[in-house]
Formats: C-alpha cells, structure tokens, sequence
C-alpha cells in the first residue's frame, strides 16, 4: 500500500530528526540515544532471524565480539580510528557468524536457540575468566578514537558519534527492509512456514537461513562496537545470557514486522531503564516486565503493530 | 606489567595424577556431589516443565532464589522456638512458592499463551524473571542473609582428613535422590502420572478422551515450580543470600536440562552428576575454567546429540 | 552633570556587560547550593557498603548543613546506583553533570566504576573525589586534574596487612589466596604476593584461587585447601561472598586448620557476628575502626557512631569513614580556596587546584592529598578477631596502626615496581600496637 510505505517513511524521517534535535537541546541525552541507536541495529538483526521464526538466545556473542575488537584494539594496539574499529569489529563479528552459524543452522527452534545460547555463554566464560588476556569481568577499556584522523573534544565526539549512529542505522535500517523484501528475504520466511516446501523448490533452507544468521551477526558486530565506544569499555556482561534476552525483549516490543519496531523497542526499554534506575527507586525491572506482559498480551505485533491498528482504527472512522 | 609471581606450580600432567591417585579424586568426587544435587532439583523441574508445556521456564532461577529467602526466612522464624523446625520451614517454603507462585504464574500467564508462538511463551517467563528479580530486591532487600540453622544442627564427617558438613553429603544428595525416585514413581506409576504424560504424548488425543489438559499443565507447573524453590530451600542454609543467586542458577540449569535432553528426569540426573564432577574436577586442576565447563559441554553434545545426550530425536512432521 | 550620569551609566552599563560576559571564570556569586553527585551501590552484592555510604553522606550533609554548610552554603546531594550497570551509570553520571550540574562527584565504590568514571571526570572538568575504590593503577598511569583519592589505595592496603602477618606469623612456610575474580581481588593478590615474595623468598604459594565474584559456594575450594593445608590463607573479598566464604569454612574446620587472613574484612565483623572466630588476622582499609584505640575516647567520634547506629542499627565501617574523609576534602578544598580567593567565592577550577596537597582530617590520622598524584596518604589498622565482653560479635585486638608514608608506593612510581624493591627488613619497622580496651 502506497499510503503505508508513505506514512511509514515519514515517521522514519521524524524519528531520524528528532534522534538528532534532542540531544543538541539535552546534551547529556547524547549517548544515550547512541545507546539506543546502536542496540536498535543489534535488534535488526534479530529480527531478520525472527522472519525464519528462529530466535537466537545467544546474538549477545556478536555484540561482545564487536565490543571487545573495540576492547583489544584499544589495548594491543592504542588508540584507533572509528571507521577502522567499525570495520574490524563488524568482520570480526561476521566471521564468528559464520563459524557459528555453520553449525547452528543445521537445527531449529528450541535447538537453535539453545545452541546460540550455549555458544554465547562460553564466549562469556572466556571473556570473564582469562584475566590476563580480557581483564576479566571489569572489562577492557575503549579509549575514544579519532574520526577520519582528527581528534574531537569531548564534548563534540558525543554529537559526532551520535550523528554517524544515526547515518549507520538509517542505512541499516534501508538495507535490512530491502533484504527483507528481496527474494532470499522471502526464502527467509519460507522457512518460518512450511521449510519442506522450499527444499522441494531446490534451495537449500540452511544456506538461506545462514545468509540471515551471517548478516544479523554483522549487525550485532556493528551496534557492539558503537556501543563499547560511546561508553568507552568492553565488558563480559556484553555476552551474557540476560543481554541476548534483552534484544529478544526489545524485537517483541517494538513488533517484527517492521524494521523500525526494533527502535521503538530499543528507545522505550533504555528510556525506562535509565529514568527509572534514576528515579523511581530502580524499579525499571518491574515496570519493563509488566510492559513485556501486556504487549504479549494484548498487542503481540508490539508497538509498532498497536500504532498500525490505531491508524487503520482511525482511518475506518 | 602484569607478570606472574608465584613459585613454580605444577603443571596439569602431574596434577592429573596426583588427582587419580589418591584421596583427592575422592574428595573431588564428593564436592561433585553435593553440587549436582541441587543443580538436580533446579534442572529437573525445568526439563519436566519442557517436556509437558513445551515451554523454556525463564522464571525458574527466580522461583530457586525465592525458595531460598523464603525458606531463610521462616528459618529465622522458628529458630528461636526450636532449630529442628527448620527442616519443615524448608519443605514448607518450597511448597508455598511452587503452589502459589508457580501457580499464579502458569493461571495468569502461562495459560493465555498456550498455542502461541514460542518465543512468545519463553518471553513472558523472561519477563517474570524480570519482575520476580525486582520483587526480591524490594521484600527481602539487598543485604546479604544468613540463616545456616540445618546445617549447623548435623556434625561434621572427616573423609581423608577433610571434614565435610553432614548436610551437604549426606542430606543434600539424599533430597535429590528421593526427588528423582518419587518423580518416576509419581509419573510410572500414579494415575495422574499417566495423565500427565499422556498429554505430553498427544495433548488432542487425550483431551478427546476427556483428560482435562489444562489442570495437568497448571499441576506439572506447580510441580516443577515446587522443586525449583526446594533447591532454593536447601541451597539457603550453605550460603549468604544476595541479589542475582538466581540468574546464574537458571543459566546454569538449562545447560544441564539441554545437555540431557529436555524432558527427561533420570537423563537430567545423570547429566547433572556429570557436570557437578566436571566442575569440581576442574576447580582442583585449572579453577580458571570452572565457569566454562557446563557450557562447553553443552556446546560439545549438543553438536552431536541435539535433542541431549538422552533425548529422543524429533520426527519431521511435513 | 547630565554628561557625569551618562558616563556613570555608561560604566555600569560596561561592566555589567563585562560581568555577564566574563562568566564562571572571575568572581563568583555565592551559589544558592553546593550540588554533589555520589555514586555508591544501592543494589547488587555491594550494596553492603552502598547503603551505609549513602546513609552516611546523608548524615553528614545534615550535620554541615545544620552548622552553615560550606563557606554558608548548604550542600545538596543525588545519589546514582553503580549496581545499574556500566551503562547506565555512565549515562546518568553524564546527567548529573550535564543536566543536573553538580559542583562536585564522589565517585565510585568499585574500582571497575572508578575506571570508567574517572577519565570521564577529567573529560567534563568535574570536581571528583574517588571515595572507596581501591586500585591504584588509577592514579599511578595518569596525572589527573580534577579526580583525587581521598582515601589510600590497594597497595598500602594490603603492605599493612603482610606486615602484620610477617611481624605476628613470621615461621609461616605456605599460603594460599582465595579472591573474587576482578580487578580488587586480582590486585591486591599481586600487591601481596609481589611484597611477599621481596620479604620471604622461601615461602610457598600452594593455591591461588579466583572464584567468581558473587559465587555462592565455596565447597571445593574449601576441600581443596583442607587437602592442601597451607598456613595461612588471604582473602581480600567482602560482602556476602566474604560472609560466605568464612561460614562454610568454619563450618568445615578450615579456620582453625589455617591462619585466615581477611585483608578488608573489618566490614564484615558486625555482620558475622559468631561465626567468626578469634585470631583471624582482619584488616580496615584505612585506620578505621568504631573502636579506634586512638579516638575511641573522642566525643565527636561517639556521637558520629552513635548517631549512625541509631539511624541504621549498625556501627560504622570502613566505607562510612570514607564517606567522612569524602566531605572533610570537599570541605576542605572549598575552605581552602575561599581562604585564598580572598573570602570571595571561587569558581571550580580553583576549588580544584585548592585540593591538591590538601590536608585534612575524617575520624582516623591525619590524611593528605599528595600533590603529585593526587592520592591520598592514609594510615591503615590491622589487628586480630578477639571475643569480648558486652559485644555479640569479635572486636579487635593487638591493632597496629602503620603511617601512610611508609608503606604507600612513591609518587610517580609504578606499585608493582616499587614492591620490587622492598627487602626483608621492610617488614620490621616499629609500630605502635594496642589492645582493646585500653
């Protein structure tokens, strides 16, 4: 529907230039909207996983292996470039993909998911206990890189990494509808409905499954290393069980059927975190729990599905 | 900068065999043990609920750590009458927290999402664990608790020279083989043992013959809810209880339930015993990989074996 | 007279403009409060100290407030949870000091929170007093304007503790370590070990175990060290896994096999009241002790405790005397800088450079802020558990009290370094000792 995508482009358009007008009037809500922006492109990729109707419990080891080239490079090799970090960690990230989704797309639903999670939590276990290679559970430090060679102050990083989040997670944002809606896309969500029926037509379910496994690990390779460089540190915590339900949460909040729902997810879920953590007696767990319940509920296409419904509610009026 | 200043240690080899040799393989051995029962408990009530619901208990960890405050609790509670009244304080926890608890949970929630989506149905347990983590800071605080009164009533037992607590080889691993024997009684033997797993084999076909499934899924719930919380209950009394015991219990137990195949009770046991002497095992050779051990098992045999080590394979329905 | 008043107008007009213009930079108004943002663990396993701290810096606002506050100005403070997590504690640091505009931080309990938080401080330019964290790499790998340590570190720490074990235990031929896996529980084992193998070459290390921080059994690392039966055994945990650990070995027998040493486990005194034994070696993290045989007789120092046990129902600890020795430097600094700016208000960064080699009293020895590093000089206490009448938990006993400048790294030398160079007879300096009840 012509309407729809127009509509829907122009919410994108608003959400881009408020990400990026806000924080220029709050200045400490900078990072966060990095924050948010950056685990929304983590969230994509659970979602094109979510189309195959596979959830990975275990996409957290992607984010830690972008943080954590952040991390190493910091370390081993001194203050990097951003655009050399990016690189790196997403490479980084999608060879693991590779590596892991080898294996792991052989299986499917709770198999699937709990191999991811088994992989991850040994990455974690690694990250945590080889003190003297990763600094163990207080993480290594990210110091904050130069942009293109030059050096910024700290004041103007936050806005220039704030503004190259936003850049990367529009185009992802584009890129991941356009897969989505390509023909491996679809291949993608054959596998959700009826796998044996793909395999008739001569395409390797496993093959397309692993294309959407390898992209998503890229994703959770670029939103790790924005990540560990806006809060200039990489931690084990990145690859640990609660992490990866974390984005699982966040891509039902927001709704799958849309690229956006996985920043609208991620934006409610950091927003409460942080005011609630501040505010109201840290009680953001409770109050995110609850939220989570009544969206499964009530609204199972998330909030990007309850507003859908209150515009064609609207509309039939 | 970081440079290594110890005398030589010995290397793995030679620990090896010093381990195999002598009391120290036993000793490792009963440290396995007492570790694997709780884990038994905890695992086993997850994989039960797997195998009948078909649903990933997220909230599991969180019923295990609200046995344990419950139970340290009402254990402060009685002391003073009499320290023996403990032991009931304990079993009394653990039902309280799996009947109403478990039961809340699967009548409020659970039950709205049968048929839907599994992500869906493993959501909302996570979202539980969210809101029962919070609800634990808010009643019992961040303190740590102590409440260690079984334990201290039972003496020592000296096993090559190392003294042990009574509890911990002794009671500990006896609960978990009750639990496991009344579990296949409860399932082989008693009528709704049956029922229950005739829903499990074929839910439309039993509730064509007028098996109510809805009250044997709230029942396996609260079952396995219930031993959630009596692993919490007995771990109490070893431990000072903090904030976040249960997110490395829940994590910890799915490796277990995973490994041996989701649905199955005596699997679960074995698994749960080899993991626990994996672990001690280790902690005596190289203690750095101690954390790694039960997930890098579970990575090797779900490679091989997906459905565990005792799962029955999947038949692809077209 | 028309063309005077012009003039006159003119002139105040100008520096009016000039006033507006010059901002923060020239003479100050008196604010209307003195923010300070603390951090401090209100959830999570250190939420052992979190909340005294918290309930500490309260109190002691109060109480300056009720006396006038800073140079008449009444202290204002937020406090943020470091148990959120990394990431939300940096976002909401950012807040306190973007948004909300502190005029000065506490910050952090945990090292892991101070490495974070402190380049960031020196990035926002704010004022920041690291309160209670401990590792020393912080201020020896870089030289910080604005972050200072009001308290000691790691390494005078944990010399204080060896030297009271080489003095009370010299023949002892073994040791183990049981530490919680981060970078305290790292630290401070090669702090010690590093200095111990300088003092006692001969000694044997026989176990160093790092359980994971927040484990809740210590079952096999207890049977192991029952096997291994070293002498003596250090732990520098605290919280819950110190409480758990010391339980489960005393009910194995385990304390009385081996010499526990509790490097900072004068926190858990109170906490683990019988189950404690006596003649553990227990060290303070500061000379700090609610029984200080120095200033246990200060009437100041009883009302502090008293004060505190009634609005808690505890005695204080270590962390709640860095929270005193906190606002006696900020206190301090800002009296200092008044002082010098003429009486007049000072803007931060005199505030700033007023704290460096600041001297300044908590409820212990003197402190000073050294001006090369800015970390603080701190005497430490180390004594022995001792039962006693009239208390439901140990006190100590046999307490040595060590002077900061012998036993802290040099400024400008790194601690591992430096605990190279040490030799045996480090270890027999002369220290005052004192029993308690005397």
């Amino acid at each position: 529907m012509a309407s729809r995508s127009t509509v829907l482009s122009w919410t994108l358009a608003a959400v881009v230039v408020a990400a990026g007008v806000i924080p220029l009037l709050i200045p400490s809500m900078a990072t966060l909207v990095v924050l948010i922006l950056a685990k929304g492109i983590v969230v994509l990729g659970i979602i094109i996983l979510l189309q195959a109707g596979q959830v990975s419990f275990g996409h957290a080891m992607f984010f830690a292996a972008g943080s954590y080239t952040a991390g190493f490079w910091g370390r081993y090799l001194g203050v990097g470039d951003l655009f050399a970090y990016l690189v790196v960690g997403t490479v980084v990230a999608t060879l693991l993909g590779l590596l892991v989704g080898l294996f792991v797309v052989r299986y499917r639903e709770i198999f699937f998911g709990m191999l991811n999670l088994a992989f991850s939590m040994v990455l974690w276990s690694l990250l945590e206990k080889m003190f003297h290679l990763t600094n163990g559970a207080d993480g290594m430090r990210v110091p904050r890189p130069t942009v293109f060679g030059m050096a910024f102050s700290p004041d103007n990083f936050q806005y220039v990494l704030l503004y190259l989040t936003l850049a990367i997670a529009t185009a992802a944002t584009f890129a991941v509808q356009r897969f989505l809606e390509s023909p491996t896309g679809n291949m993608l969500r054959a596998i959700k409905s009826n796998e044996t029926r793909l395999e008739y037509l001569g395409v390797s379910a496993r093959r397309v499954l692993l294309i959407g496994y390898v992209i998503s690990a890229a994703l959770g390779g670029i939103g790790g290393v924005l990540v560990a460089v806006a809060q200039q540190i990489a931690t084990p915590e990145f690859a640990y069980w609660t992490k990866s339900g974390e984005f699982v949460f966040i891509a039902i909040l927001g709704g799958v059927g849309n690229a956006l729902g996985a920043f609208a997810g991620s934006a409610v879920f950091e927003l409460v975190r942080f005011y609630a953590s501040a505010q109201l007696a840290n009680s953001w767990q409770l109050i995110l729990g609850i939220v989570l319940i009544a969206i499964i509920l009530f609204a199972p296409n998330g909030l990007i599905g309850l507003w859908k419904r209150q515009r064609a509610a609207r509309d039939e009026t | 900068m970081r440079g290594r200043h110890r005398a030589p240690v010995p290397d793995l080899s030679s620990k090896l065999r010093v381990l195999m040799n002598s009391t120290l393989f036993v000793l490792a051995s009963l440290d396995g043990l007492s570790y694997a029962a709780l884990v038994f408990l905890v695992s086993v009530g997850l994989s039960l609920i797997f195998g009948v619901l078909r649903i990933v208990n997220v909230a599991h960890g969180s019923l295990y750590a609200f046995g344990a405050y419950l139970a340290a609790t009402l254990s402060l509670l009685v002391t003073p009458i009499s320290p023996w009244l403990t032991y009931p304080a304990l079993l009394v926890a653990s039902l309280v927290i799996g009947i109403v608890a478990g039961g809340l949970i699967e009548r409020l929630l659970l039950s709205r999402v049968y048929g839907r989506e599994e992500v869906l149905q493993l959501l909302i347990t996570f979202a539980v664990f969210m809101i029962m983590d919070n609800l634990q800071r808010m009643i019992w605080g961040v303190q740590p608790i102590y409440a260690a009164e079984p334990l201290k009533l039972l003496p020592n037992i000296s096993i090559f020279g190392v003294s042990y607590t009574s509890y911990q080889v002794i009671v500990l691993p006896i609960v978990a083989v009750l639990a496991l024997f009344g579990l296949r009684y409860f399932l082989r033997r008693t009528l709704m043992g049956s029922v229950i797993l005739a829903v499990t084999e074929d839910r439309e076909a039993a509730t064509a013959i007028g098996i109510n499934a809805q009250k044997v899924y709230l029942i396996t719930f609260i079952i396995g809810a219930t031993l959630a919380a009596l692993g919490g209950a007995l771990a109490s009394p070893t431990t000072s209880l903090v904030p976040g015991m249960g997110t490395e219990m829940i994590v910890l137990s799915f490796a277990v339930a995973a490994t041996a195949g989701l649905g199955q009770i005596e699997g679960t046991a074995i698994t749960a015993l080899a993991i626990g002497m994996a672990r001690a095992f280790v902690i005596y050779l190289q203690p750095e990989f101690e954390v790694l051990v039960p997930y890098l098992i579970m990575v090797a045999v779900l490679l091989v074996r997906p459905e565990g080590l005792f799962g029955a394979t999947k038949l692809r329905k077209i | 007279m028309k063309r005077t008043g012009n003039t006159l107008k003119l002139l105040a007009g100008v520096s009016l403009l000039l006033g507006v213009l010059s901002g923060p930079a020239a003479a100050q108004d008196k604010p209307k409060e003195i923010k300070v943002g603390i951090t401090t663990f209100l959830s999570g396993p250190a939420a052992v100290f979190g909340e005294p701290g918290k309930a500490a810096a309260e109190m002691i606002a109060a109480d300056i407030n009720k006396k006038g506050g800073i140079g008449g100005v009444p202290l204002a403070l937020s406090f943020i949870d470091e148990g959120a997590g990394g990431e939300a504690l940096v976002s909401n640091y950012r807040r306190l000091v973007q948004d909300e505009k502190v005029d000065a931080t506490f910050a952090s309990i945990s090292s892991g929170s101070c490495n974070q938080l402190v380049p960031l401080a020196e990035d926002l330019k704010m004022l920041n007093f690291m309160w209670d964290c401990g590792a020393s790499s912080i201020l020896e790998t870089k030289k910080y304007r604005y972050n200072f340590r009001s308290q000691a570190n790691g390494t005078p720490e944990m010399l204080a503790v060896l030297i009271y074990l080489l003095k009370t235990k010299p023949n002892f031929k073994t040791i183990a370590v049981v530490n919680q896996d981060y970078a305290w529980g790292r630290e401070s084992w090669e702090i010690f070990s590093t200095a111990l193998k300088q003092m006692k070459p001969d000694v044997q290390i026989v176990a160093e175990l790092f359980p994971k921080f927040g484990a809740p059994d210590y079952s096999t690392e207890i049977s192991r060290l029952m096997a291994l039966r070293p002498d003596v055994v250090l732990t520098t945990s605290w919280g819950g896994d110190l409480d758990t650990l010391v339980r489960q070995a005393g009910q194995r027998g385990l304390l009385q096999q081996s010499t526990f040493v509790l490097g900072i486990g004068e926190s858990s005194i109170q906490r683990l009241g019988k189950d404690l034994p006596e003649g553990l070696i227990i060290g303070a993290r500061g000379d700090h002790w609610f029984m200080h045989p120095e200033k246990k007789n200060d009437a100041e120092f009883k009302a502090f405790n008293e004060a505190f046990r009634a609005k808690t129902g505890s005695m204080p600890i270590y962390p709640v005397y860095h929270m005193v020795q906190a606002f006696a430097a900020l206190q301090g600094s800002y009296d200092k800088a008044i002082k010098a700016n003429g009486g007049k208000w000072p803007s931060r960064e005199q505030v700033v450079d007023a704290a460096s080699n600041l001297e300044f009293v908590g409820f212990g020895r003197p402190l000073k802020l050294r001006a090369e590093d800015n970390q603080g000089l701190e005497a430490q206490l180390v004594g022995v558990s001792k039962k006693a009448d009239g208390f439901n938990h140990m006190v100590l006993d046999n307490m040595m009290i060590f002077d900061a400048a012998a036993i802290t790294t040099p400024a400008g030398q790194k601690s591992v370094e430096w605990l190279k160079t040490l030799k045996p007879d480090f270890a027999k300096m002369d220290v005052p000792v004192f029993q308690h009840g005397k």
